[in-house]
């Protein structure tokens, strides 16, 4: 007897879920809102009775808006939890912890009907288009498998016609749509994954280091033709990438990673020209310059050492095994993400979140 | 060979303050043979290095780069790849007409090569110490004792903490920084002439592709080595490179000293590679982008590799090949060292 009730109480979710989504957001108002997110992988030990001896901390409480119609760029190194962060936002990983706020809506808690709806709208594109795409499938195939899940967007016998659309869309020929993925060159693959994610008209795409496979004067064509659809699709891009300058170029804003961590979020002139927090200036002075005028009067920071193990992180600060101002205060008090204490109420661009308890301007030659 | 070939000469000019380069590349024509046909991956590459001096070689994927480093080598996948045509001079002597067992004596001790992936190129099964203390088991002679005392001081020597209890680890254990600079102390065991290094930081993060480089110039320096770095990044070139050559399709379309090449390039290719470095004052607005694809190799385009992407292309472009002739100033001074090999140089440097 329970279960019938069980059902109707869903089924109202569901449908207070799909109203929520339907829900245009204006631009600049929040779509996207985490909250403290975790995933922590276990790390066992034994073959029957698998005991947890530890964790692998790769996200590890990062909190962040992404605004209608804006580009959020995440830069870090490799092993900061920056693709994980992707895999969370596209529910591919449960959280160990946290929350993702789509439109007001806690998608981490969804299943069913509403998930599914909820998926529709968040899209990714992947870093490698070699292994990204099926080499038995052919491009149509490809790109209309969404339909197949979503039936709703385009019809049985419109698919062909919206396959060859999306094509054009993305500036491939749609002759090309009975084509293999190993027929066509790099740059012209991740097209046909930009397609794909974009065949179900979604709000946000996630993009993991789409154009760092890509030879350099193909970057400019899939960065322009990323920038063109956002405008004509209205679309939200999170942006994660390692190329500083690529980064710089498409977002509006950025934030740092670090360890599992966001060490310092702002809007790209924030965080490109004044950057507060050790690590942003170490990491920004450590990207050469495609100007050899440049390369006597830059001062570069260099750190020392690697990026400490996510399994075992120091104690405090994550960065202060690198970092050449670490004091006493810095291993037992984890700095939280905010603006810093001395710039509160101030009018500059170095009033913004960053996470250090000795955040302060440094003169550094800035990323073109 | 004839000398008629305006290429051919280049590289001769350079030597004319009376040294020897260390190495100098002449008219190298490389091939695959494949199902589809012959790939001609090389044709016609001249350069040369001297001791200290730093040559960068520019170009994207397939443009023949490593290729021709695999040739100076003698790494070169032979079946299918040939050395069609060419000579590399060693120190003034032809390396290609050598039998392999000279060769082989050369590889270690004169020339050595750092490669991208260090885990790939490292193996797995041995201890790194075991992997360093074999070139001068191999090379000098010496005894397993010997070699391992020398490994730890390599180890040293490119600043791998507590080098003496980590001699015994595996490739695995060390990260991706560590592991390049294992490579970079292999391939400096024996005090190497010439060193070429493959993308040598393209698989690091940039803080550490800071240190290796740094790492890398600072050794440089001290053996008075002469180092060719392949690479795809204009920023990491304009870093540390005395001079560049792009590569385009298996050519050198344009060599220059590394100020000169940034400031006013002489070929449309390598004015497209900087206008497509994102700026600070395009910010918001398209990047400028090269159209197209790079060329298919199997059925290079006639004439110039570079017009059907080309903006400034004519008819002249796509019927004759353009030769790699010597740069000048407007009226008419020589420019040092600087060539290209486009049909309209003059009006690509001069506006």
């Amino acid at each position: 007897m329970a279960e019938p009730i069980k059902k109707d109480e869903a089924a109202v979710d569901v449908t207070a879920v799909e109203a929520a989504i339907e829900r245009k957001v204006d631009r600049g108002e929040p779509i996207l809102q985490v909250r403290n997110l975790v995933k922590h992988f276990p790390l066992t030990q034994g073959i029957l009775f698998k005991k947890q001896v530890g964790a692998v901390k790769a996200v590890d409480g990062v909190s962040f808006d992404l605004h209608q119609g804006e580009t959020l760029g995440i830069v870090g190194e490799s092993g900061c939890g920056k693709s994980t962060v992707a895999k969370l936002l596209m529910l591919l990983e449960t959280a160990t912890a946290g929350e993702v706020f789509y439109k007001g809506q806690d998608i981490t808690k969804l299943s069913g009907r509403a998930l599914k709806a909820v998926r529709r709208n968040i899209q990714m594109v992947f870093q490698d288009p070699y292994t990204s795409l099926n080499p038995r499938m052919t491009v149509g195939d490809i790109i209309g498998e969404p339909f197949d899940i979503h039936p709703e967007v385009a019809p049985k016998g419109d698919r062909r016609r919206k396959v060859q659309e999306l094509l054009d869309v993305v500036g491939l020929n749609p002759e090309y749509i009975n084509r293999y993925p190993h027929q066509f060159s790099g740059g012209q693959r991740q097209r046909i994954g930009i397609a794909r994610g974009l065949a179900l008209n979604p709000e946000i795409i996630i993009c993991d280091e789409p154009v760092s496979a890509l030879d350099v004067s193909v970057q400019a064509q899939v960065i322009n033709l990323m920038g063109k659809l956002q405008d004509e699709f209205n679309l939200s891009y999170i942006f994660i990438a390692h190329d500083l300058s690529i980064v710089r170029h498409i977002s509006d804003r950025v934030g740092v990673m670090y360890l599992g961590k966001m060490a310092e979020i702002g809007t790209d002139e924030q965080i490109y020209e004044h950057p507060t927090h050790p690590y942003t200036q170490a990491l920004l002075s450590a990207v050469p310059v495609p100007d050899p005028e440049a390369r006597a009067n830059r001062e570069r920071i260099i750190l020392t050492g690697d990026v400490p193990s996510p399994a075992n992180p120091p104690s405090g600060c994550s960065f202060r095994t690198r970092c050449w101002k670490a004091q006493e205060k810095c291993s037992q008090e984890a700095p939280v993400l905010a603006v810093p204490e001395r710039f509160k109420g101030q009018d500059t661009p170095a009033a913004h979140s960053s996470a250090c308890h000795f955040a302060e301007e440094k003169q550094i030659v800035p990323v073109h | 060979m004839t000398t008629s070939h305006v290429t051919a000469d280049v590289p001769a000019q350079r030597g004319t303050d009376g040294e020897t380069p260390v190495l100098e590349v002449r008219d190298l024509h490389v091939e695959f043979k494949t199902r589809e046909g012959i790939v001609k991956a090389v044709n016609g590459v001249n350069y040369s290095v001297k001791a200290g001096e730093t040559l960068a070689v520019l170009g994207e994927s397939g443009s023949g780069k490593s290729v021709t480093a695999q040739a100076i080598m003698g790494i070169l996948d032979s079946p299918p790849g040939r050395v069609a045509k060419g000579e590399i001079l060693f120190k003034g002597q032809d390396i290609l007409q050598l039998p392999e067992a000279e060769r082989r004596k050369l590889r270690g001790p004169k020339m050595a090569m750092i490669f991208q992936d260090a885990l790939s190129a490292l193996n797995p099964v041995f201890s790194v110490g075991n992997q360093l203390g074999e070139m001068f088991r191999v090379h000098q002679g010496m005894s397993k004792k010997d070699a391992k005392a020398k490994a730890i001081e390599l180890m040293d020597r490119v600043k791998i903490p507590a080098a003496r209890s980590r001699v015994g680890d595996y490739p695995h254990q060390f990260s991706g920084g560590m592991r390049q600079r294992i490579m970079i102390a292999m391939a400096l065991a024996l005090e190497p002439d010439l060193i070429i290094a493959d993308e040598p930081t393209t698989a690091l993060d940039v803080t550490v592709q800071a240190q290796v480089m740094d790492l890398l110039a600072e050794l440089q320096a001290e053996y008075h080595m002469g180092l060719i770095l392949i690479t795809h990044d204009l920023g990491v070139v304009a870093d540390v490179a005395d001079k560049i050559a792009v590569m385009y399709a298996g050519r050198i379309v344009e060599q220059a000293p590394v100020h000169e090449l940034y400031k006013r390039p002489a070929h449309p290719y390598t004015r497209g590679l900087l206008d497509s470095i994102p700026r600070l004052d395009q910010k918001g607005q398209e990047l400028y982008a090269i159209k197209g694809l790079p060329p298919n190799l199997l059925k290079p385009p006639t004439g110039c590799a570079f017009s059907p992407r080309c903006p400034k292309a004519q008819d002249i472009c796509r019927t004759e090949l353009p030769p790699l002739v010597p740069v000048s100033e407007q009226d008419g001074t020589e420019l040092v060292g600087r060539v290209s090999a486009c049909h309209f140089w003059k009006e690509q440097i001069h506006g």
